[in-house]
C-alpha cells in the first residue's frame, strides 16, 4: 500500500467529465428552477425580516435598538420566557401521554385499536383555535362546566395554551412514535425473554432503547409546533403573552413592523434550534429493522389490555366530547343557555361567510397540487440528479419546518407588499396563500419524498442510462408509479393543513381572498362565538370529507399496487 | 490505437485512476480484453472491482485514465451513449413493469415498431427459458427468474458488452451453481464480450476465461482460472484463490532451498533469494502426500495428526510438523485416509513435492 500511493498521490481531484447531453440541460434547468423558487419565494423572504428587524419604524438603520428594545421591555420581553414556559410544558405533557397511546396502538391486544388511532387524529383536521375554542365552551366564564357546577378553572392563560397545544399536538407526536414503537425486530424480545429478562428489564433495555430517536423526535416536533403555534394562544392566552401573538399585537395592533420583525427573528432561533439538534441526532440513528427482522406481534394479556382501553379511552373520550360540545354549540340558539336546535348561526352574516370556504378549499387543493409536484420533483433533483446544488438546496428545504407561520407571513408583507417591487402583483391574490402555504409546509412533503426516493433501488435510473433510456421517462414510467402512495399522502398532507393554517396566512389574506380559518378568528374575536363554532364544523367537516375521498383513492392505489408489490425486492448482502 | 493486425479489444483500460475524496480506490489501471471474452474481475471487499465496472459503465468518473471500447475512445461519454448492458447485484428490475415491460424497456425508445419489440422480447425470455412468465410482475418470480430477466433486459438491445456485478451474490447456493452455467453457455452462444464482478474465487474458476485478482486498487494478476490458480503470482493471489498453507522458511545457501526450522526443503525453481533472508514457502493442502508412500519422495517429513475433519468426499487433516511445529492444513481423499487406518495424535510421513511448493518474499 505504501509503496504504490506514491504513485497516485498526485491524481487530480477533477474527474474526467462526461460530455453535455440534452438530458443534462434538462437536469440543470430543473435545479435551477427549483433553486430560483426556494430562493425568491423562502430565502429572499427571510432575509427581509431580518433586515427589517435592523431599522427603526421610520425605516432608518439603528443596528441592535430593536433587540435591545424588545428586551428591555418587561411587557414584551415576557413574551420569550412565557413562550419557552408553555412549549415546554406543552412537550413533556403530550409526549407523556401519545406515548402511551402509541404503546397501547401498536404492542398490545388492546379491541378497538383501529378506532382509537383514528379518533386520535381528530385534531389535525381543525385549526389550533378550534380546540382552544372547545375548551373555552367547557371551561370558560360562561362555558359548560363552569356554569352547571359554579366553578371556574381559569382556563385563561397558561393552563389554557398548554392545554390546547397538548390537543393540537397530540396526533402529531402519535404519529412519530407509533411509527417508532411499530418498527421493531420481535427476535430482540425473544432474546430477552430467553436470557430471562422480567417485563420492566425488557422494557427499559429494549423497548425504550428503540424508540429513543422517536422520543427525541416527538418532543422536538412537539416543542416547535407549539412555540410557533398562534391560533391557540391568541383564542385561549387571555393577556398571557407568547412570542407568536406578541408578534401579530406590534404587527397589526400597533403597526409597529420592525418589531414584530424583531420578534419574529428571536422566535426563529429556539425553532432552528431544536431543529438542528433533531436533525444531529437523527444522523445517529442506524436502522433496527433489516430486511431479516421479524415484526412483533402482540400477545394477549387481559388486564393489561383493559387497563390501557381505559386509559386511550378516556383521552380520545375527552377529544370526541370538546369537539361535540363545538359542533353542539353551533347548532343550539345559545350556548349552554338556550338548547333549542337551530342552523342560523350557518347563515354567516360577517366576514365573508361561505365565500371564505370557497377560498379555503380552492386554496388547499391548488396547495395540493403545487406541493406536492414541487416537493416530489424537488425531490427527485435533489436525491437523483447530484450536482454541487444538491447539498445547500436540501438544506433550504429541510429549512422552513424550523420557520413558524408567523415569520412567513410577515416576511410575505415584506417581500410581496413593498412599495415599487414587481413582486407586488401577488399580492391580495390567492396565488400568494398557496405560495406561503407550500412554503410552510414544504418539509414534510419533501422529506416523505426524499425517503420514498431513498427506498428505491438507486440502479433504477442507471438501467435506464444503459439501455439508453433518457431520465425523465424513467421517472414518468417508473419511479412516479412506485411512489404513487407516497405521493397522495403528501397531496393530503398539503391540503389538509392548508385547510386549518392561520399562522402563514393571517397577515397575507386581503379582501375579497379571506380563509375560512381566518374568519373563526375574526368571528371569535368579534363575540360571535356561535357562528366561529359553525366555521369551525365546516373546516373539520371538509377535511374528513377529503380524508374519506383519499382514503377510497389510496385504497385503488394499493389495489393497483398489489399486483406487483407482493414480495419485497431481494437485499443484496454485501456490496463492495 | 487498435494493435497491429487483429481487431481492437472490446475493452481496454489505460491507467485508470480513482479516488474517493482522500481514499485512493483504483491505483492507475490497464487491461486489455479481446471481443468474446469472459472476464472476471476478483476480490476481497473495498478491492476497487466494482468502481472499476461503473467506470467502464461510465457510472463512475475516473480522475485519470482512458477507457476504450472497441478502438473508441469512451472515457467522457455518458452511460447511454456507451453501448452496453448491465445487470446489478440487486437486479434492478422495475417492480411496476411485466417481465415483459421490463425486457422492452430498452427497445421502445428505440423507433421499433410494436411487432419487432415483441418478437425480440420473446426471443429473449425463450433465450433465458421465461417465455411463460412474460406477464408476471418480477414479485412474483423467484430470485433466480428475477436474475435471468435482469440479464435478459440487459441483453436485449444487443449490446457490445455485458456487465454483470456481482449477478449471483443474493441467491442461495444451488440456484447459484445452475445459474453459474447458464450465463457462461449463454455467453458462448452470443459470443458477447462480458465482464463480471465477483468476490467468490470458485464462481470466477468455473466461469471465466481470464481472472483478473484485485487487491487494494491494484492489478495483482491476470491469468486464465489453471494459471491463476497453479501460478499465483503473489501471496495474496495464493490465500485468496483456493487454500494455501504458508510456512516461514529462511533462504538457504544453495540455490532452490529453504530451511523450515531444521529442515530443509526444495522448492519450485525460478526463485531467487539471499541466502538467509525470510521467505514465504506455499502450499496446497491436496498437494500435500500423507503416508507410507511419502517416506521416498523428496521433502519427507513427518507430521503430527492434530484434528481430522470429516468433509465428505475429502477429509481435511491439521498437522503439525515434528520438531518445529509448524501448522499445515491437508486434504486427502475420504478413501485414501481410511486406508491410512490412523486417527487424531497419530504420526505419519508427508511430503510436500518441491514443484509444488511455491516461494515468495517473506510476507509479515
Amino acid at each position: 500500500m505504501s509503496t504504490s500511493s506514491r504513485a497516485v498521490v498526485d491524481l487530480p481531484d477533477r474527474v474526467i467529465r462526461h460530455r453535455v447531453s440534452g438530458e443534462d440541460t434538462i437536469r440543470w434547468s430543473l435545479v435551477a428552477v427549483f433553486a430560483v423558487v426556494l430562493g425568491l419565494f423562502l430565502l429572499y423572504p427571510l432575509s427581509q425580516v431580518l433586515w427589517r428587524s435592523l431599522l427603526g419604524s421610520d425605516g432608518r438603520f439603528i443596528g441592535a435598538a430593536n433587540y435591545v428594545r424588545y428586551f428591555s421591555t418587561p411587557a414584551i420581553a415576557a413574551s420569550i420566557t412565557n413562550s419557552l414556559l408553555v412549549s415546554a410544558l406543552s412537550m413533556v405533557v403530550t409526549v407523556t401521554l401519545a406515548f402511551g397511546y402509541a404503546y397501547a396502538l401498536t404492542r398490545t391486544f388492546m379491541p378497538a385499536r383501529g378506532l382509537l388511532r383514528v379518533t386520535a387524529m381528530l385534531p389535525l383536521f381543525a385549526p389550533s383555535l378550534v380546540q382552544a375554542l372547545g375548551l373555552i365552551y367547557v371551561f370558560g366564564n360562561n362555558g359548560l362546566i363552569t356554569r352547571t357546577t359554579g366553578f371556574n378553572v381559569g382556563i385563561y392563560g397558561a393552563k389554557g395554551i398548554v392545554l390546547a397545544e397538548v390537543f393540537y399536538c397530540f396526533p402529531h407526536a402519535l404519529l412519530i412514535l407509533a411509527a417508532a414503537l411499530g418498527a421493531t425486530d420481535a427476535r430482540l424480545y425473544d432474546a430477552a425473554r430467553t436470557l430471562g429478562a422480567s417485563p420492566l428489564k425488557t422494557f427499559v433495555t429494549v423497548t425504550l432503547p428503540g424508540v429513543k430517536y422517536g422520543l427525541v423526535s416527538a418532543c422536538f416536533v412537539v416543542f416547535t409546533l407549539a412555540i410557533t403555534d398562534f391560533g391557540a394562544p391568541k383564542a385561549i392566552g387571555g393577556k398571557f403573552s407568547v412570542m407568536a401573538t406578541e408578534i401579530y399585537n406590534q404587527v397589526s395592533g400597533q403597526q409597529n413592523f420592525s418589531m414584530g420583525a424583531t420578534v419574529s427573528v428571536v422566535l426563529l432561533i429556539p425553532a432552528v434550534l431544536a431543529f438542528v439538534v433533531d436533525r444531529v441526532i437523527q444522523r445517529r440513528q442506524y436502522a433496527l429493522v433489516t430486511s431479516s427482522s421479524r415484526p412483533l406481534v402482540p400477545e394477549r394479556h387481559p388486564w393489561k389490555d383493559r387497563s390501557f382501553l381505559l386509559y386511550c379511552s378516556l383521552i380520545a373520550g375527552f377529544m370526541v366530547a370538546v369537539y361535540t360540545v363545538i359542533l353542539v354549540s353551533s347548532l343550539v340558539q345559545r350556548w349552554p343557555y338556550n338548547f333549542t336546535l337551530t342552523l342560523k348561526h350557518y347563515d354567516f352574516d360577517t366576514a365573508g361567510g361561505y365565500h371564505s370556504l370557497w377560498n379555503s378549499i380552492r386554496v388547499a387543493a391548488l396547495t395540493a397540487i403545487v406541493g406536492t409536484a414541487l416537493t416530489f420533483v424537488g425531490g427527485y433533483v435533489v436525491e437523483k440528479c447530484r450536482t454541487a446544488a444538491s447539498g445547500p438546496l436540501y438544506l433550504l428545504s429541510v429549512l422552513p419546518v424550523s420557520v413558524p407561520g408567523m415569520v412567513l407571513g410577515l416576511a410575505y408583507i415584506f417581500t410581496f407588499n413593498a412599495p415599487g417591487s414587481p413582486l407586488n402583483v401577488l399580492y391580495g391574490t390567492l396565488a400568494i396563500l398557496i405560495v406561503s402555504n407550500v412554503i410552510h409546509y414544504f418539509t414534510v412533503g419533501f422529506l416523505t419524498a426524499t425517503t420514498a426516493l431513498k427506498q428505491m433501488d438507486a440502479e433504477f435510473e442507471n438501467v435506464g442510462a444503459s439501455l439508453g433510456v433518457p431520465f425523465y421517462r424513467t421517472f414518468w414510467r417508473v419511479t412516479v408509479p412506485i411512489a404513487l402512495p407516497s405521493i397522495v399522502a403528501i397531496s393530503m398532507y398539503f391540503f389538509l393543513n392548508a385547510m386549518v393554517t392561520l399562522s402563514a396566512v393571517i397577515f397575507i389574506v386581503a379582501p375579497g381572498t379571506e380563509l375560512a380559518a381566518v374568519a373563526v378568528l375574526l368571528m371569535d374575536d368579534a363575540g360571535d362565538t356561535a357562528q366561529a363554532a359553525a366555521m369551525s364544523v365546516l373546516i373539520v367537516a371538509t377535511g374528513l370529507v377529503v380524508r374519506s375521498l383519499y382514503w377510497l383513492a389510496m385504497r385503488g392505489v394499493t389495489a393497483r399496487t398489489q399486483a406487483w408489490a407482493g414480495r419485497t425486492s431481494v437485499t443484496p448482502e454485501e456490496t463492495t | 490505437m487498435s494493435t497491429a493486425g487483429g481487431p481492437p479489444p472490446a475493452v481496454a483500460l489505460e491507467g485508470v485512476a480513482k479516488k474517493f475524496s482522500e481514499f485512493v480506490a483504483l491505483r492507475g489501471i490497464s487491461l486489455s480484453i479481446a471481443p468474446g471474452e469472459f472476464i472476471c474481475f476478483l476480490g476481497p471487499s473495498g478491492c476497487g472491482k466494482t468502481t472499476l465496472l461503473r467506470i467502464i459503465a461510465g457510472l463512475e468518473r475516473q480522475n485519470a485514465g482512458r477507457v476504450s471500447m472497441a478502438g473508441r475512445d469512451v472515457s467522457d461519454l455518458p452511460p447511454a451513449l456507451r453501448n452496453y448492458g448491465i445487470v446489478f447485484q440487486s437486479y434492478a428490475l422495475f417492480p411496476n413493469l411485466t417481465v415483459g415491460r421490463n425486457v422492452a424497456y430498452g427497445l421502445e425508445t428505440r423507433h421499433m415498431d410494436a411487432g419487432t419489440i415483441a418478437r425480440r422480447v420473446d426471443e429473449l425470455l425463450t433465450l433465458v427459458g421465461l417465455a411463460r412468465h412474460r406477464d408476471k410482475y418480477p414479485a412474483q418470480l423467484s430470485g433466480g427468474e428475477q436474475q435471468r430477466v435482469a440479464l435478459a433486459r440487459a441483453l436485449a438491445p444487443a449490446p457490445a458488452l455485458l456487465l454483470l456485478d456481482e449477478p449471483l451474490s443474493a441467491l442461495d447456493a444451488r440456484v447459484r451453481q445452475a445459474l453459474r452455467h447458464e450465463i457462461r453457455e449463454l455467453q458462448r452462444r452470443l459470443g458477447v464480450t462480458t465482464i463480471m464482478v465477483t468476490h467468490d474465487q470458485e464462481e470466477a474458476l468455473a466461469m471465466a476465461d481470464r481472472i483478473v485478482v484485485m487487491n487494494a486498487g491494484q492489478v495483482e494478476q491476470v491469468g486464465g482460472p489453471a494459471e491463476v490458480y497453479r501460478q499465483p503470482r503473489t501471496p495474496f493471489v495464493a490465500r485468496f484463490v483456493g487454500q494455501m498453507n504458508f510456512l516461514r522458511a529462511v533462504a538457504s545457501a544453495r540455490g532452490g532451498w529453504a530451511r523450515v526450522g531444521s529442515t530443509e526443503l526444495r522448492h519450485q525453481p525460478g526463485f531467487e533469494a539471499a541466502p538467509n533472508s525470510a521467505v514465504t514457502l506455499a502450499i496446497r493442502p491436496e498437494e500435500i502426500a500423507v503416508g507410507p508412500s511419502a517416506q521416498e519422495a523428496p521433502n519427507a517429513l513427518t507430521a503430527r495428526i492434530a484434528s481430522v475433519q470429516f468433509l465428505g468426499p475429502f477429509t481435511r487433516l491439521a498437522l503439525a510438523m515434528e520438531g518445529d511445529g509448524e501448522a499445515l492444513e491437508c486434504d486427502v481423499a475420504a478413501t485414501a485416509f481410511a486406508a491410512l487406518k490412523v486417527g487424531e495424535g497419530a504420526v505419519v510421513p508427508i511430503a510436500l513435492a518441491p514443484e509444488a511448493l511455491r516461494a515468495f518474499p517473506a510476507v509479515s
